[in-house]
Formats: structure tokens, C-alpha cells, sequence
């Protein structure tokens, strides 16, 4: 019958994922997009119509650029989602007059709430074929008819109820950004307009006495593509050449490289925990001076390798010996401060190894000759000979926090005929040897 | 006149470390040093096989020496954390470290670490820097070891290059020690403080030789091991060659000394 029709099965994860993609694309009108599957979109436009004119210039520009695309597009303004959304449905194009939203979907036939076909069914069979006839109905007989839920869609649709949208992205606390006539697609520009941006975000924190803790960078692709790539700093920033010196060593560790296409057709920057950072007076602390330096140090570590490599040792109030310290990542570790406590004695030589490993390695130990000191021991397949031995320090695992008894541990520190210094344990229950760290 | 003085102000405060402080006494084998362990320079030190452990001592109390209280940074290799162990922060305060001026970066390959390494040498608030590599690395050439020496010399930060499982190799390093455990004393009941036995193979300031240290944590300093013989192959003044592999600037070494 139609030759040119083309069947293709239904894939809604792609559908849900191009939508997703539009989501992040639409980010350029306003912050605040949020998904209305299977295939809505909800911008909450309150304080960025300015930027285009007007509610109709705005509603046009985002019909125009979305349809340039190559999507079949509807939408519509309105005070509540629900209003906005029937009205894409059924009037695309409308922008509701400020306060006659309930006037502009009255008259809608009742689809346009797109309840599902059994309700919007006996709605029709009740005689009840416009929004506004439903509306106007008495709400108990609704409610006992249809449910409370319908009650309160039809409440949310007149502004009677509240309805918040969540955004898809936490919105960030401040932002700029800068949009080229031109798609940009070389390095220099690109470092050149992030400077700008963050010589531009920089004042407005400064302004307000604030400095960000992590920071993002939208790059949009004129064809769609968003990349986002964020910072994280341990101490909040504001400094420009401190914030692109981040996101250059960022940019050059990246996996997969910031790849411009066609270009970039806006570039944002938003800051998305700003926190309290009084201006520095220039002081003559050396030492504040220098913790600082270790500080952006640690930064830009973090950018490029990641913020869990670059640790920090904080310890813990456990005997427990690999428990008795931990390595944070060293951007939070600053906010800990416990003291560290030795448990060799003054004049004793180390009684901790300064290298633990993993999990212990289980070893064999046998005596060499009966009644001798000396003991040999078998270790990663190697055989050696022990020659000394001190201990043993009995140390009990802490048998209030696991659910389980766990064994105590005997640990001896041994020396071997080269010299090697070994920390042993004896399980007491199973009197299994294991290697558990190595002395200088 | 005025911004003379300023000039003069500024030319020694750009020179933080005078030439007193520029070096890091090592106890017995200062005088081959001359005067002890160059602060602002890459040195290198290698385990023996099965000693890696006691290299690592000796980096860290080398390091900590070094920095004198500032942060050290200890670059790692991951593979290195697997077949060696982790560093340990209670271990590091026996020895007299204090954990809270270490900072531990885990690296995956030998690039990373370098990478790292050059751009934490740019940081002239840093004391020091270890680089902790397991195995040959074939990007750890000469050009590679010359750019950690002028990052080095540039902010004075102490960059220490710890092997393990590596044989020596070109390197523009001011000096390179191979370290080992040294077995503590037959007779002795108490087996002491950690000694090491380094043996300095290349010194581009003076003689190379072979000493017991003995690293006291409580003072924090080397000491001559008690009864312990020490070697030195002094005479030899010669730097050695950076472009050539060190036996052949050893050999040389000995030739001029015969």
C-alpha cells in the first residue's frame, strides 16, 4: 500500500537517550531542564526570557533551532508544566498571557492531559470533552469517580497546586558564559575564552567575598554534542590563572580529548559549591605562603591523575595495625586533625614496618635444626634463613566491631642472614605465618 | 639607590638557601660528598634485589633529611604497592617521619611519574620529591633525567629517584647510591636502629665509597653504625661522565686513583 513506508522497531532506551542529549543541549537557554519521558522536555524559563526579548522571541528561537536539527518539534509557554505541555500538544506555538493559563487550556479537548485511554474514555462518555468542562465539575464527584490524582492534576494544571519541576542538573551557584557567532574549534581560543570566563566568574566571587570548590566547563559542539569537565579544588579558588591552569592539566589527561568537531559554538563556566573565602592580604608568613603553594600543588595533581591519588595520611584511634592509619585524598584531608600517636619508645628501634603490605602473605616456618634458634622460612617461593626474632607482640582485632571473633595476632619482628627485617604474625587459631610488612 | 639595594634584597631572597645550607650532612660520608648530600639536585638510589625495603628507608630518611620539615612528596607506581608493599604511615613515624608532611601520589605507569615529578619540582614550597619506580622504564633516559635536574636545580627542591629491580643506567643524577640491609651484629642482644649498607658508585663531586649508616629515628640524623668497617675510594675527583654508563665512569675512577 506504501512502498516509501519505512517500519523500524521501537527502541525507547535510544529515545530516552536522545532525549537526554536534547536536555543537555537546551542548557543553553536555561539551567533549569528537566525530563518528561517519552519524549517532554520542561525548560523552566523564569529569569532568562530577558535574554532573548520576549516570551514569543524566545518560544520561536527554541522551536527554530531545535526543528534545524531535524526534529519534529511542538512547544508551548505557559505558568505550570501541565498547562505548557497540553498546550504543546494541541496549540504548539502559544504562549499563555501571564495569569490565563486556566482561559488558554479550558477550551482544550481532554486528550491534551494525555490521561491514559480508559479515563480520557469514560470522561468522553460522561459528556465531559474540554479541560474546562472537567475542571468544572464538583471535585468530590471527580475524586470518587476518577481519584484524588486526577483531582490534583487537574488542580496542578490551573496553578491551583504547587508542581516543581526537579532540574536533570543540580544548578550551579554562579555561572558565565560566552557565545561565538562562529564555531570555535582551535586551542588558543578555547584557553583563551576559559580565562576570560574565569577572570569574569572571578569577580563576581570576589565580590561576594566567595571562592568555588568545584568547577565546571560546558563545552557545546555546534552540532549538539555537550562535553562537560569539571575541577575540584580543596580550598576554594577565584584566581583566573589558578582556575585555567586546573582545567589545562585536566584537558591534557583527558582519556578521550576534548575533540571540537565543528567547533564550539558556546563555552560556560559555572561554579558549583561556592564557599566562603575572604580576600588574603600579600603576607610575609612564609609558611602560609608555602601551604598554599602545596595546596594548588595538590590541585593540579588532582586534575591530572585524579583526586584519590593524590593521599594524604590521617590517622586513626585503632591498634589495629593497618587500621591505624588511612590515606585520604589529600584535597579533604585537611579538615582532620587527629594526632598521630608512635608506638616505639624513645631509643627503641621502629616497631611498625615502614612497608605493609595488602593483605599478609602467608609463609611457612620451620626450624632448622631441633633446639636451635634459628628458623627457615619459606615466602614467595624463596627459602631464607631467620636468624633473630623479637616478640611476640600479641595484638587482639577488635572483636566489638566485626560480627564474627577474629582471631588475635602474634607478631614478631625477625631479621634474616642478609639483614632483611620482617614483620610476622602467628594467627593464634590456626597458627598460620604470615608476612605482614617489611622494616627498612 | 634605592633599587639597588632592592635588587641585592631580591637577588638573595631569590637564593633562600645560602651555600651552608644547600647541602644535607650525611655523617661518615660527608667528606667524599664534600660537605654532605647537594640539596636542589637528582639523586638516585637502587635497591639490591630482595632489599628493597631497606631503600626505601634510606630514600625516606634521605628525603626527610632534605626537606627539613617541608612536605615531601613520594610518587609511586602502583605495581610497586603490590609487590613490594604500601608505604606505611606508622612505619614512617617510627623512623621519625611525621606522616602529616607526606603526601602519597599512586601512579600507574613510570610516564605518569615522571610527568608528576617535573611538574611538583616547579613547586619551590615542596622539600622534596621521591620517585618510587619498579622495573626498568625505558622513557628514565638521560633527556628525562636532565630535565628533573635543571626542575631540580631551578626551585632547589630535592628530587630522589628510588629503583627497584632497575640496573643503573645513564642518568644525570649528582649521585647514586646502591643500597642494602646490613645484618645486625652477632653478638648483640638488642638489634638496634635500621642500618644501611650504601655504597656511593657515582659522585659527580668527588670519591665514591662504602659506608654502614646507621639512621638514628630518634635524633633523626646518620650515624657510623657502631663497629663497622667503612670503605671510602677517596683520590677520585673526577665527576663523572653523564653520557656514559656508570661502570665505565667507575673503572675510569679507579684508573686515576691506581
Amino acid at each position: 500500500m506504501l512502498p516509501a513506508l519505512k517500519v523500524v522497531g521501537a527502541n525507547p532506551d535510544a529515545d530516552l537517550k536522545l532525549l537526554g542529549r536534547i536536555a543537555d543541549w537546551c542548557d543553553r537557554y536555561t539551567p533549569f531542564v528537566a525530563l518528561e519521558p517519552p519524549r517532554g522536555l520542561l525548560l523552566d524559563v523564569t529569569g532568562a526570557v530577558h535574554l532573548f526579548g520576549s516570551e514569543q522571541a524566545m518560544l520561536k528561537r527554541i522551536l527554530s533551532d531545535l526543528g534545524a536539527q531535524g526534529f519534529a518539534v511542538r512547544g508551548a509557554l505557559a505558568a505550570t508544566p501541565l498547562a505548557a505541555m497540553a498546550l504543546a500538544r494541541m496549540r504548539s506555538g502559544t504562549v499563555a498571557a501571564p495569569g490565563a493559563d486556566g482561559e488558554a487550556i479550558a477550551k482544550l479537548p481532554i486528550d491534551a492531559l494525555n490521561l491514559d485511554p480508559v479515563t480520557t474514555h469514560a470522561f468522553r462518555r460522561a459528556g465531559l470533552k474540554t479541560i474546562g468542562q472537567a475542571a468544572s465539575r464538583d471535585r468530590r464527584e471527580l475524586t470518587a469517580r476518577f481519584g484524588a490524582r486526577l483531582v490534583y492534576l487537574i488542580d496542578t494544571a490551573f496553578a491551583r497546586a504547587e508542581s516543581p519541576i526537579s532540574p536533570r542538573q543540580p544548578l550551579p551557584d554562579y555561572r558565565v558564559e560566552r557565545a561565538f557567532a562562529e564555531p570555535v574549534a582551535t586551542e588558543e581560543t578555547i584557553r583563551a575564552t576559559l580565562v576570560g570566563l574565569a577572570g569574569s566568574l572571578g569577580e563576581v566571587l570576589e565580590s561576594r567575598g566567595e571562592g568555588a570548590r568545584r568547577l565546571e566547563a560546558s563545552f557545546f559542539r555546534a552540532d549538539g554534542t555537550l562535553r562537560r569537565i569539571a575541577v575540584e579544588t580543596g580550598t576554594p579558588v577565584r584566581d583566573a590563572q589558578v582556575v585555567e591552569r586546573l582545567f589545562r592539566e585536566k584537558l591534557d589527561a583527558l582519556v578521550d580529548p576534548l575533540d571540537p568537531g565543528f567547533g564550539f559554538d558556546l563555552i560556560r563556566l559555572s561554579a558549583d559549591r561556592a564557599e566562603r573565602a575572604e580576600a588574603q592580604a600579600c603576607d610575609f608568613d612564609s609558611d602560609a605562603h608555602a601551604r598554599r603553594e602545596v595546596r594548588f600543588l595538590v590541585d593540579r595533581l588532582a586534575a591530572r591523575f585524579g583526586a584519590e591519588r593524590v593521599l594524604a595520611f590521617v590517622p586513626c584511634d585503632t591498634h589495629v595495625p593497618e587500621a591505624a592509619w588511612t590515606a585520604l585524598p589529600a584535597q579533604r584531608a585537611g579538615d582532620f586533625k587527629s594526632a598521630w600517636e608512635r608506638v616505639r619508645g624513645t631509643g627503641e628501634p621502629p616497631r611498625r614496618p615502614v612497608r605493609l603490605f595488602a593483605r599478609p602473605e602467608p609463609a611457612s616456618l620451620l626450624r632448622a635444626v631441633p633446639g636451635s634458634h634459628a628458623f627457615h622460612m619459606r615466602w614467595r617461593g624463596a627459602q631464607r634463613v631467620l636468624t633473630r626474632a623479637e616478640g611476640p607482640e600479641r595484638i587482639a582485632m577488635e572483636w566489638w566491631r566485626h560480627q564474627d571473633a577474629v582471631p588475635a595476632r602474634d607478631y614478631f619482628r625477625v631479621e634474616d642472614e642478609t639483614g632483611r627485617r620482617l614483620w610476622l604474625f602467628r594467627d593464634t587459631l590456626t597458627a598460620q605465618w604470615c608476612v605482614h610488612g617489611a622494616f627498612a | 639607590m634605592q633599587s639597588e639595594t632592592l635588587a641585592r634584597l631580591r637577588a638573595k631572597l631569590a637564593k633562600p638557601l645560602g651555600d651552608k645550607c644547600a647541602r644535607v650532612t650525611l655523617g661518615v660520608a660527608d667528606g667524599a660528598l664534600g660537605g654532605g648530600l647537594k640539596r636542589g639536585a637528582l639523586h638516585e638510589v637502587f635497591a639490591r634485589r630482595g632489599h628493597e625495603t631497606a631503600a626505601t628507608g634510606f630514600a625516606a630518611a634521605l628525603a626527610w633529611r632534605a626537606a627539613s620539615a617541608k612536605t615531601v612528596l613520594w610518587i609511586r607506581q602502583d605495581y610497586s604497592a603490590l609487590e613490594f608493599g604500601e608505604i606505611a604511615a606508622s612505619g614512617l613515624l617510627d623512623l621519625g617521619i611525621d606522616p602529616s608532611r607526606v603526601l602519597l601520589l599512586r601512579v600507574a605507569k613510570p610516564e605518569d611519574a615522571l610527568r608528576a615529578a617535573s611538574d611538583a619540582l616547579s613547586c619551590a614550597a615542596l622539600g622534596a620529591v621521591v620517585v618510587e619506580l619498579a622495573g626498568t622504564a625505558k622513557v628514565l633516559d638521560l633527556t628525562a633525567s636532565r630535565r628533573l635536574t635543571l626542575a631540580c636545580a631551578e626551585n632547589g627542591v630535592t628530587a630522589l629517584l628510588l629503583r627497584f629491580g632497575a640496573e643503573p643506567d645513564a642518568s644525570s643524577a649528582e649521585t647514586r647510591w646502591v643500597v642494602k640491609a646490613q645484618a645486625s651484629p652477632e653478638n648483640e642482644e638488642n638489634w638496634g636502629q635500621p642500618v644501611f649498607e650504601a655504597e656511593l658508585v657515582r659522585n659527580r663531586q668527588g670519591g665514591t665509597g662504602r659506608w654502614v649508616m646507621e639512621w638514628s629515628c630518634d635524633d633523626g640524623i646518620f650515624r657510623e653504625a657502631p663497629g663497622r668497617a667503612a670503605e671510602t675510594d677517596r683520590g677520585a675527583v673526577v665527576p663523572a661522565p653523564c653520557d656514559r654508563p656508570a661502570a665505565a665512569a667507575l673503572a675510569q675512577n679507579r684508573r686515576t686513583a691506581a
